[in-house]
């Protein structure tokens, strides 16, 4: 079976949960930006918790099915419509041969993920189906998807009833002000105590520069810098270091003005100094934040970020007895 | 020399084993990553040697961030020992210098540069005390360069010249970064070479253009059918200055399948290369020649 795209939607690629083992030569996870989101709407279709599905961001794409099949839509509340008539998110639903799936306006978070009986089924490369769209690998012919594609599906595995759900206490959505937890370290000791303590007190917004590769955040004060001999090699700005490489969920703050967050779509290394990483468990939160949203980072110890690790793993469990 | 090591999260280990850049870092970054891959320890993911630093990626479901972090340490008492030698190989990089596409692309961002009066190559030639494009072409392709670093986008190798600190080819970055760049642009920030994998933003200066792909996501050039990366760090590079014939002739070359690059196997000593540098290097070269 197929799935033809009518329309596109803003940015909406195949993804599953990445691609792990090339990040040393430039390409990164990639894979659902919200991970959790992605687990539970593939439960609830009954595929295997990472097949790949559509991240559909901000706007939802106009689908239509060739045979019939289950989905489901998680993430973020964009609420979905079956020829015009709207179906419940974090729900399983049918959809018959010839119907078509669309969304109404975006009530909340950034990215839904779609799910499909089956699976989207484009080639697996590198162990992965994960769009990598700055490298052109991957997915569905290495980019976001263009009206007209044909989307492959998988035979699909274990059959579901139709509304089955996600309890509302198991979803995790954005909350009003985003607090992004954040274990200091890697270049921590390039600013000043007073700058360190600033940067955890001001109220930043995501700006508009936010996507797979990294989120930007505007409006707190500059971070005044240690004064240095620049390092052979370095560069000459303060915020510059030996080029070097990047974890997944580092901050990097390039001049001192406008941290960085990095996210699956990473970009590998680089010449810019960071001050900390997110914790794992708040990455997935990231990827729902919408540009202004107003954020606080949040500073913890490493006993912080394993707990929390251990409260995440422990919800999805949940997610799994519910849907079990 | 002793790294410092810092937790990036729970899901990550930064190792810097220097601060500033040299090929003694370097080596011992790669002689440590390599002892990781050895050591196979379980929950590691990802192993990643950068310039003078490097980071592992690991689960810390399988294995705990502190018992990650002395199973490092442990390693790098070893990696003290290990001798500063390297089976590699040396290939040459075709570069169609001062060319029209970076020129092009150049001249749109002029803003956004240190010197809008000049180009890339003018402004880098004379901040280095060179001798005009031409002097800046043979101090750029007269010395072969090391593949110290592979990332920031698929397959873009970052190169540092195999030359004392002296005479190093020194620039700064773009004031603020392009948002284009031609694809396969050999450019230069910091004391770093590279090359540009793919078409995008970049801060380097511009100097040239190869015709030799160096990704291919869709694996059809032929000598990237095994795999669709062809850098890896440690590769030694030799840069061969091209006219634009050459350059369009490499190109239909490419096209028509019939390109392979020239490249040796040797084997790289830091000590000897540290005796007598222009010697060695010399000596490499002859090896690429087939001497």
């Amino acid at each position: 079976m197929a799935i033809k795209v009518n329309v596109p939607g803003l940015a909406t690629t195949v993804q599953d949960l990445g691609r792990p083992g090339y990040y040393h030569l430039g390409i990164p996870l990639s894979g659902a930006m919200d991970r959790f989101a992605l687990r539970a709407a593939n439960m609830l279709v009954g595929n295997d918790e990472g097949a790949a599905v559509l991240e559909a961001v901000f706007m939802g794409p106009e689908l239509e099915f060739t045979s019939d099949a289950m989905v489901a839509v998680t993430g973020a509340e964009l609420p979905p419509k079956v020829d015009g008539e709207l179906r419940e998110t974090w729900a399983s639903f049918r959809v018959k041969a010839g119907q078509v799936l669309s969304f109404d306006f975006l009530k909340k978070g950034a990215r839904a993920y779609i799910a499909i009986s089956g699976g989207v089924d484009v080639p697996v490369v590198l162990g992965s189906r994960s769009t990598y769209a700055l490298g052109a690998l991957g997915g569905h012919e290495g980019r976001k998807l263009q009206a007209g594609d044909q989307l492959p599906v998988g035979a699909i595995s274990k059959s579901v009833k139709e509304g089955l759900s996600v309890p509302a206490a198991l979803r995790r959505g954005p909350t009003n002000i985003a607090e992004l937890r954040v274990l200091t370290g890697l270049y921590w000791h390039r600013i000043t105590d007073a700058a360190g303590n600033q940067f955890f007190e001001d109220v930043w917004k995501v700006a508009l520069e936010a996507d797979r590769i990294g989120y930007r955040f505007k409006g707190g004060k500059p971070l005044e810098f240690v004064p240095r001999t620049p390092p052979f090699g370095a560069g000459s700005d303060p915020s510059n270091i030996v080029d070097a490489c990047y974890p997944y969920g580092s901050i990097q703050i390039p001049g001192g003005t406008e941290p960085i967050v990095l996210h699956r779509d990473a970009v590998s290394g680089g010449g810019y100094f960071m001050v900390g990483t997110i914790i794992s468990a708040d990455m997935d939160l990231i990827g729902q934040l919408q540009p202004h949203t107003p954020s606080k980072f949040v500073a913890v110890d490493m006993k912080t970020a394993l707990a929390a690790r251990r409260d995440r793993a422990a919800m999805l469990d949940k997610v799994r007895t519910a849907l079990s | 020399m002793s790294s410092r090591y810092s937790f990036g999260g729970d899901e990550h280990i930064f190792v810097e084993v220097s601060e500033e850049m040299s090929l003694e870092a370097f080596f011992k970054t790669l002689s440590m990553t390599n002892a990781v891959r050895d050591s196979k320890i379980k929950g590691v993911t990802e192993i990643c040697p950068a310039n003078a630093s490097f980071q592992i990626k690991f689960d810390p479901d399988v294995i705990s961030p502190d018992d990650m972090l002395r199973e490092l340490k442990r390693l790098e008492q070893n990696a003290e020992k290990a001798d500063h030698s390297l089976k590699t190989r040396i290939i040459e990089i075709p570069v169609f210098y001062n060319d029209p596409w970076t020129h092009e692309t150049l001249m749109r961002f002029r803003e956004r540069h240190q010197d809008p009066k000049s180009t890339d190559i003018e402004y880098a030639a004379r901040i280095n005390n060179l001798s005009g494009i031409d002097g800046f072409i043979k101090a750029h392709s007269g010395s072969p360069w090391f593949v110290s670093m592979v990332g920031f986008v698929a397959g873009l190798p970052f190169l540092y010249q195999m030359v004392d600190r002296k005479r190093q080819i020194e620039v700064p970055k773009y004031l603020r970064p392009r948002t284009d760049t031609p694809k396969l642009t050999v450019g230069h920030g910091g004391c770093f070479g590279c090359i540009y994998s793919v078409r995008g933003a970049g801060g380097y200066q511009m100097f040239g253009i190869t015709p030799m792909p160096i990704y291919d996501p869709k694996q059809e050039i032929k000598y990237l059918r095994d795999f669709m990366v062809f850098f890896r760090p440690g590769d030694i590079v030799k840069w061969k200055p091209i006219d634009r014939v050459a350059y369009d002739a490499t190109v239909a070359d490419v096209e028509a399948g019939k390109f392979a690059p020239r490249m040796r196997d040797v084997t790289f000593s830091l000590d000897e290369f540290h005796k007598d540098i222009d010697g060695y290097n010399h000596k490499l070269e002859g090896a690429l020649n087939g001497n």
